[in-house]
């Protein structure tokens, strides 16, 4: 921890332990830099999870997070960034191909862009669907009225 | 009626369109109703005669919002919805949420509820891996082993009913500990079970182990590598075939588990028969933990001292528990609300079904149903 801090200065906004779980707060120019070195490196070998977080009234809304875990240390730690609306962030497919669904994921559900993706679509929504349900503004009732008209045959699926 | 195509000049029937004749590929559909998909699957696949060059999965036919539901609900409402996720292994799913908003609340459970919840969640994983070994042995062309799994496992959804009334979705646990206490004779019950089980386990690897017909389906199929496995995040049994000890009961002890003693079965190959012989091995563990478990159950209370309305202090958690499929994760946000600000769940069937695509390529299209099969996938985890 203290390595990188060193090594990136400023760039390392937080380093925190809450009920015994580490996490580090970064600037997300230095993010995708930072994730490698932790899987070449620090032995990170297996990134457990990747998801996001809306905050619709923060000027940057989005908090990428990834769950990440070293076999050899046998420890968990989470990396977190902020991300602005229409900002993407580059994929992290090539460092552990296991993202790939993650990162196809968190982009179904939150229209966040990952640049380099190999497979860049919805993944549990249908393709053509509009809107992205874990954003704050979404409503849980709220649907694709058109989509489900168009694919379903019914009024509504409510 | 005349037919309003004009006739084809000559020029363009001595040069014929190429047709899919022409080619060697084809365009399979797989599901999304086929009895061996264990749900809702659909696979593309791409085949050169028998062999599968590619596969492309499309999901999502079972997906219902979980995650969101669980930001409108709160800590406690949210809590039978997890049931519904894998709900083979309701038990599984309840208690990584229930361990999670502990976490969050900073309390946690007393000895004897932890006791309770690690029999149920044994007794569960045996009824998920009997209900996986009966399905994935039918997939192949095995029929006896779905009668003689579907009737052990009956007596497992037995003591579930008797404990909580339920016997899938079962909401057995609650945060902070359990609601009920066991009923009169549930030891008495749990144990004349676990005596009961073991030659059953053996009637089973009598049918299979060494079954020419299954070990020619199963072995050399779907092979992975340790390395592959861990870069796409597979974890549970198929990690563990592949000849990594790792299991998050002894990594990462959560529960009782850190007193119980219990080993972890491992292959070598990483092939469909190795995942097939540590899934066996796993039931005899679980029967053994359940064995202490309920020969040490303490006495005491059974809830932690929980408020009523929930209100954890802002923050987050991330907790996971080895569920009958691998690492079950909630990541939670807390913004000290009665409702959780964000539910994430780590789905070990979604993460694991990214391998079906390197597990199957150049293999045989019979070896797709072998390979869905070994995966163990519940499509309600896959999808949420």
């Amino acid at each position: 921890m203290t390595k990188l801090k060193t090594r990136y200065g400023s760039g390392v906004r937080e380093a925190s332990s809450y009920v015994g779980q580490n996490c580090l707060i970064l600037d997300s120019s230095i993010t995708h830099e930072i994730l490698n070195i932790l899987c070449q490196e620090e032995e990170f070998d297996y990134c457990v999870d990747l998801t996001a977080v809306h905050y619709p009234k923060r000027e940057k809304p989005f908090d990428l997070v990834w769950i990440l875990y070293s076999f050899p240390r046998n420890q968990r730690l989470r990396v977190k960034t902020m991300l602005g609306e229409q900002e993407s962030f580059p994929s992290s497919v090539p460092i552990w191909s296991g993202t790939n669904w993650l990162e196809r994921e968190v982009y179904d559900m939150f229209g966040i862009r990952f640049d380099g993706h190999p497979d860049l679509r919805r993944i549990l929504l249908p393709e053509d669907w509009k809107g992205h349900p874990l954003r704050k503004d979404y409503g849980i009732i709220e649907q694709d009225q058109q989509w489900v008209q168009a694919h379903l045959g019914i009024e509504s699926g409510q | 009626m005349p037919d309003s195509t004009p006739f084809p000049s000559q020029l363009e029937l001595s040069q014929p369109e190429k047709t899919f004749l022409d080619s060697n590929e084809l365009i399979l559909n797989m599901g999304p109703q086929h009895p061996a998909t264990h749900g809702v699957l659909r696979v593309i696949l791409k085949l050169d005669g028998e062999k599968v060059l590619g596969t492309e999965c499309v999901i999502g036919y079972l997906h219902r919002g979980v995650e969101k539901i669980g930001e409108n609900r709160t800590y406690a409402m949210f809590n039978p919805y997890v049931d519904r996720m894998d709900y083979v292994a309701a038990v599984s799913n309840g208690l990584g949420y229930c361990e999670a908003v502990e976490k969050l609340l900073q309390v946690e459970a007393p000895r004897r509820a932890n006791y309770i919840r690690v029999i149920l969640t044994e007794l569960n994983r045996l009824a998920s891996h009997m209900l996986w070994l009966g399905t994935h042995a039918l997939d192949i062309g095995a029929m006896t082993p779905l009668f003689y799994t579907f009737r052990d496992r009956e007596e497992i959804l037995k003591i579930f009913e008797k404990y909580c009334g339920a016997r899938l979705t079962t909401h057995a646990f609650r945060i902070g500990g359990c609601l009920y206490e066991t009923y009169d004779g549930f030891e008495r019950d749990v144990k004349k079970f676990i005596d009961f089980v073991p030659p059953k386990i053996d009637e089973y690897e009598e049918l299979l182990t060494s079954n020419r017909i299954w070990v020619e389906r199963t072995k050399n199929v779907g092979k992975i590598s340790a390395d592959d496995c861990k870069a796409l995040g597979v974890t549970g049994p198929v990690l563990r075939a592949s000849g990594v000890k790792w299991d998050i009961r002894k990594a990462l002890p959560y529960a009782a588990y850190p007193e119980f003693a219990f080993e972890i079965p491992v292959g070598a190959n990483g092939d469909t028969y190795d995942r097939y012989l540590v899934r066996m091995q796993e039931m005899r563990q679980s029967l053994a933990i359940i064995r202490q478990a309920v020969e040490g159950i303490p006495e005491g209370p059974i809830m932690a001292k929980v408020p009523k309305v929930m209100k954890p202090p802002a923050g987050e958690v991330y907790h996971s528990i080895e569920a009958p499929k691998g690492e079950l994760g909630y990541f939670i946000v807390s913004d000290g609300s009665t409702q959780p600000y964000r539910v994430r769940v780590r789905p070990p069937s979604f993460v694991n079904l990214q391998a079906l695509d390197l597990m199957v390529r150049g293999q045989l299209v019979a070896d797709v149903i072998a390979v869905v099969g070994t995966l163990d996938i519940v499509l309600g985890e896959v999808d949420r």
